[in-house]
């Protein structure tokens, strides 16, 4: 049974976005870890780096697949989480604390409606 | 019937199993598609068809004396090596996929990517590539994908074989590619440094020994490829590294070559073998398989294919390459051949042969008519000289004595249609090497 | 074991080089030079031998026991090429001979077994021409995508995607990747064939081709390739065949009738020649007419004397994709394993390999969930879903066959198939091995019902048990470098 924690947000891709202000933290759910198995490597995206709602933020890799995590909002990267390039198990054991990814600045707070409350995802899940 | 081992019974019971005619098998295929039979002779008998091969290798002259290299020479080979490589656990297994099974390839791969970054002083080696000129086509594409630019620098004396597959390979990609000719025999500083965009530049390509048999140090050219942020790819020729300076000490970004001259032979053509290293920080954008150590169950060393999340099967578009395999069986025969010479071994044959080589450069260039092209450069086993008319007639009836003095290079430098690139190995002796010059003195 | 490197003791020497028989010294600038050797390992001549036969042990070839590696046409490799290889008439030859003046009547015989089996390849495989150099099935597949590539640029089509079907090897949408196209991916039907109502939506005029392989992955022959062609072709787009399957349309079909533009064939596989631990293989690459022009250089011709020749004058062509004429020393092989076959050998090589593979499908029926029930070409594809219900996964089903001296199927593809366990036996193996490997296989599924755990444990009888390969991937040990 895959942890969804009430008080974020969630994309259909298994994105989890945690607002705070301006900024939102990003990262991939339990469902999503899980389902990669062991990770072995993170791609992390440039601070300062513009993106697009949808456009691939971070490459997450296990032994046997290779996964991109797309951006669930758009605006500028303030953040990477290089403890996760070190360190990528966090991901696997913490992924929605100590295995976040990526902090955006929101160029569009409007974005953040569109996306998924726990309870949606936890379905979305349920039927994957 | 060779090759296979049902007998009429068996193939009959089996089908009887399945309930089915032989036809049935092939039931799918609608009989619109179906060919008639194949216009292909009757099948031989290993004794009928060792003959008719036999015949056919009678009908090439392999007993030239050969002058000729351009990338791709005439080496000495021990016994050990074959009667190592042709072990049936080798040659007959394919790809380890299963590594309990595949220790002694996997081993093998993790010892030859070992000796390449030996070789050339780089961090890791991949399992290797089909041959040098596709590894020289994988690392430009390599380079495109770190830098994220798309234009490529390439000295004119980069193989002209290599510079063509180079063309093939990019042409469909939106590619730029500056050709900048070599200045008296050399990668031309100024016109590479003067092309160098810190916006556009993906790489700068060069080779060493360069197709003309000069030697080089890169160093000045790594410092500016890295200055405007772009990388620096070396193709390199693995018996030269046993004495000169490597892509390593260059500061070379991703190293590439030709490695036939390990141990092959010449085969007309292939299979060659490629290698490809670079720097650690690289190695999860390097194309290729790649062995890795690690621990089983209880803690004892073995090897797996890693780092496989690069690679087609599991990227399938998004993959380092298209490549499948490696040239695991080449790259066996390099760790092998390599490993008998040794240390010391790989230092000495080198020096040979650039003894050898300086010989022969005096030797011909003593001829009235003959002149040396590029003379200030240092040469290693190849060496440029100047005939007072077109070299290929030359060649051409030096061929009648049973001699291939070397490669005209006007096939690919119309300036240089005088032009003949000479090859030396340690195969060549004394006397064959002053047979040439009787040879070529008598024609001039 | 030790690595090489770990047994190096210096000073020990396995080769002595020649003395130099010249009295010049090498002057080579200083600056040029390498400041100290590289750090090769320094062992005797015994010390290499004894050293890689030990690694060969820890190895499993065609020659050791059943190998059925789906998709891969794992037969035995007849002992005889190597003989005919080995052939210093052939070791020997420098490939630059035929571009030296005059130097073409030096390599006729290597010219003329190119030039047979361009023929005999056009033959088996229904194409107007072939190109001998590309250097493995993948390297084929770049070659064709890239002749589409020119292709459509001389006729002035603008065109970017290529349509790959979802049973596809991975190589498929890589070669079209870096071959500079986008990839749509079609999906199959429930019989495991191609969608043909989703491949008529995709057919827009940005389809440059369409890659098929041909019998599909699951090891079925699709009865619409035509159908197929002929849409793909009023788009004018080209239909490129994956030849990996060959083996099991020797003599019935072949892929120019069907109406496909391009076809590579894997030497290695369909031809039996060795794979080498992976590689060196080959990839022959054929074309139907229209694409003739396009082929890379060069191309080995006849003149009305007989006489081979290297046809460089070929304005159209893709360029090189390899430095001369393929891996020769393979196609040396294939040629002499065709010679020894024949029309009549060919046609067997189908027929049983169709019918072995049929065998194990039908045995296994009742034991393992089949990804498509119906009569299947070279290989079939199972599932181990049902075992996978107690925890036995595809992979210790494969684990557990290594315990039982097999070489275990591909496993987890096609990607279509849950828990998939590909197996290609080939028409070289007889009943009795199959026997053998369809016992080990019904154990294993009873074992995966009564004993689990044991499964789990495998493989026991190997070198060294299952491998840390997330701890490969996390902390990347790739080579022994030298200490200082």
């Amino acid at each position: 049974m895959s942890n969804v924690p009430a008080n974020l947000r969630y994309t259909e891709q298994h994105e989890w976005v945690k607002i705070d202000g301006g900024t939102a933290l990003v990262g991939i759910t339990d469902f999503a870890q899980n389902a990669l198995g062991d990770i072995t490597f993170v791609e992390l995206p440039t601070v300062d780096q513009d993106v697009q709602q949808g456009n691939e933020l971070v490459v997450v890799e296990s032994t046997k697949a290779a996964s991109d995590v797309y951006a669930p909002l758009s605006g500028k990267v303030v953040e990477v989480n290089s403890a996760v390039e070190d360190e990528p198990e966090l991901i696997n054991a913490d992924p929605f604390n100590r295995g976040w990814l990526v902090k955006i600045k929101v160029s569009d707070p409007a974005q953040v409606e569109s996306m998924m409350s726990a309870e949606d995802y936890q379905k979305h899940i349920g039927n994957d | 019937m060779p090759f296979i081992a049902n007998t009429e019974e068996q193939r009959l019971a089996m089908l009887d199993e399945l309930g089915l005619t032989a036809e049935q098998l092939f039931d799918d295929i609608p009989a619109e598609l179906r060919c008639a039979p194949l216009r292909v002779d009757p099948g031989l008998s290993e004794q009928e068809v060792r003959t008719r091969m036999a015949g056919l290798a009678d009908r090439n002259v392999s007993d030239l004396i050969s002058f000729l290299g351009a990338g791709y020479y005439d080496h000495f080979v021990p016994a050990a090596v074959n009667a190592l490589v042709y072990r049936s656990e080798f040659y007959t297994a394919y790809t380890p996929y299963q590594p309990e099974i595949s220790q002694g390839t996997l081993q093998a791969i993790y010892e030859y990517q070992s000796m390449i970054c030996r070789l050339t002083d780089m961090d890791v080696a991949n399992a290797s590539m089909y041959d040098g000129g596709t590894a020289l086509c994988e690392a430009l594409t390599m380079a495109i994908r770190i830098s994220g630019r798309k234009s490529l620098i390439i000295d004119e004396s980069v193989s002209p074989i290599h510079r063509i597959m180079i063309q093939s390979y990019t042409d469909n990609l939106g590619i730029e590619r500056i050709q900048t000719p070599p200045s008296a025999g050399c990668a031309n500083r100024d016109r590479i440094i003067e092309q160098l965009n810190n916006q556009k530049t993906a790489a700068v390509i060069v080779q060493n020994p360069n197709f003309f048999g000069c030697l080089d140090d890169f160093s000045d050219l790594a410092e500016a490829a890295h200055a405007a942020g772009a990388l620096l790819i070396v193709s390199c020729y693995p018996i030269a590294l046993g004495m000169v300076k490597t892509p390593g000490a260059m500061n070379a970004d991703i190293v590439t070559g030709e490695g036939q001259c390990l141990g092959l032979g010449l085969n007309f053509g292939g299979p060659y073998l490629g290698f490809m290293a670079t720097r650690k920080k690289h190695v999860r954008k390097m194309p290729g398989r790649i062995a890795g150590r690690t621990v089983d169950r209880q803690g004892r060393d073995g090897f797996v294919l890693t780092l496989q999340a690069r690679e087609q099967h599991i990227r399938r578009e998004k993959a380092a390459s298209n490549i499948c395999t490696n040239q695991s069986l080449c790259a066996l025969t390099a760790l092998t051949y390599l490993s008998l010479l040794g240390k010391h071994g790989l230092a000495e044959l080198a020096a040979l042969i650039a003894d050898k080589t300086e010989y022969a450069c005096q030797k011909l260039t003593a001829i009235d008519g003959v002149k040396r092209k590029f003379p200030e450069k240092s040469i290693f086993n190849e060496f440029v000289i100047e005939l007072p008319y077109a070299a290929g007639e030359a060649v051409g009836r030096l061929i009648e004595s049973k001699m291939a003095a070397g490669f005209p290079l006007g096939r690919y430098y119309p300036e240089l249609e005088r032009c003949l690139l000479v090859a030396v190995t340690e195969k060549r002796t004394r006397h064959e090497i002053d047979r040439l010059a009787d040879a070529l003195e008598d024609l001039v | 074991m030790k690595l090489l490197f770990e047994k190096s003791v210096a000073g020990r020497r396995a080769s002595r080089i020649p003395s130099s028989d010249v009295d010049a010294k090498a002057n080579i600038d200083r600056r040029l030079l390498r400041d100290r050797p590289a750090e090769l390992p320094e062992l005797s001549e015994l010390d290499v031998v004894r050293h890689f036969t030990e690694l060969s042990k820890k190895n499993f070839g065609v020659d050791d026991g059943f190998y059925p590696l789906g998709s891969c046409t794992m037969k035995y490799n007849p002992k005889m090429a190597e003989a005919i290889a080995g052939d210093p008439g052939y070791t020997a030859l420098h490939p630059s001979l035929p571009q030296l003046p005059g130097g073409a009547r030096l390599v006729q015989g290597a010219l003329e077994v190119l030039y047979q089996t361009d023929r005999l390849l056009r033959e088996i495989c229904g194409m107007s021409a072939f190109s001998m150099q590309p250097m493995a099935g993948a390297h084929g597949e770049l070659t064709g995508v890239l002749m589409m590539a020119a292709y459509h640029k001389h006729q002035g089509n603008k065109k970017d995607t290529i349509l790959i079907p979802d049973t596809a090897h991975g190589t498929n949408p890589a070669t079209a990747a870096i071959a500079g196209f986008k990839v749509e991916t079609i999906p199959s039907d429930n019989h495991g064939r191609m969608d043909i109502e989703l491949l008529k939506n995709a057919l827009t005029d940005q389809v440059a081709g369409l890659m098929l392989t041909c019998p599909n992955t699951l090891g079925l022959f699709n009865h619409q390739v035509k159908e197929i062609c002929r849409m793909v072709r009023d788009v004018d787009g080209l239909i490129y065949c994956d030849g990996a399957n060959l083996n099991a349309l020797l003599g019935r079909c072949r892929p120019g009738d069907l109406g496909f533009d391009i076809v590579h064939v894997n030497l290695h596989k369909t031809f039996a020649t060795p794979h080498g631990g992976g590689g060196p293989g080959a990839g022959p690459v054929g074309v139907s007419e229209k694409l003739v022009p396009y082929l890379p250089i060069s191309i080995v011709s006849r003149r009305p004397s007989g006489r081979y020749y290297l046809d460089y004058n070929r304005p159209h062509s893709i360029g090189y994709v390899a430095p001369f004429y393929g891996s020769f020393g393979v196609i040396l092989k294939a040629y002499a394993y065709i010679l020894m076959l024949g029309g009549d050998g060919l046609m067997r090589v189908s027929e049983n390999a169709v019918l072995n593979a049929n065998y194990i499908r039908h045995k296994l029926k009742p034991y393992y969930d089949q990804a498509v029930d119906e009569v299947c070409k070279h290989e079939c594809v199972l599932s181990a879903a049902r075992q996978a219900k107690n925890g036995v996964r595809a992979f210790d089903v494969a684990k557990a066959l290594i315990d039982r001296g097999f070489h275990p199927p591909t496993v987890y593809f096609p990607l279509t198939v849950p828990e998939a366990l590909m197996i290609e036996p080939t028409e070289t193996e007889s009943k009795e091995t199959l026997d053998k490997f369809i016992d080990a296989m019904i154990e294993i599924a009873q074992l995966s019902e009564t004993d689990p755990a044991s499964l789990a444990a495998c493989p026991v009888s190997t070198p060294v048990d299952r491998l840390d390969e997330t701890r490969a991937a996390r902390k990347p040990d790739l080579a022994l470098l030298p200490t200082e």
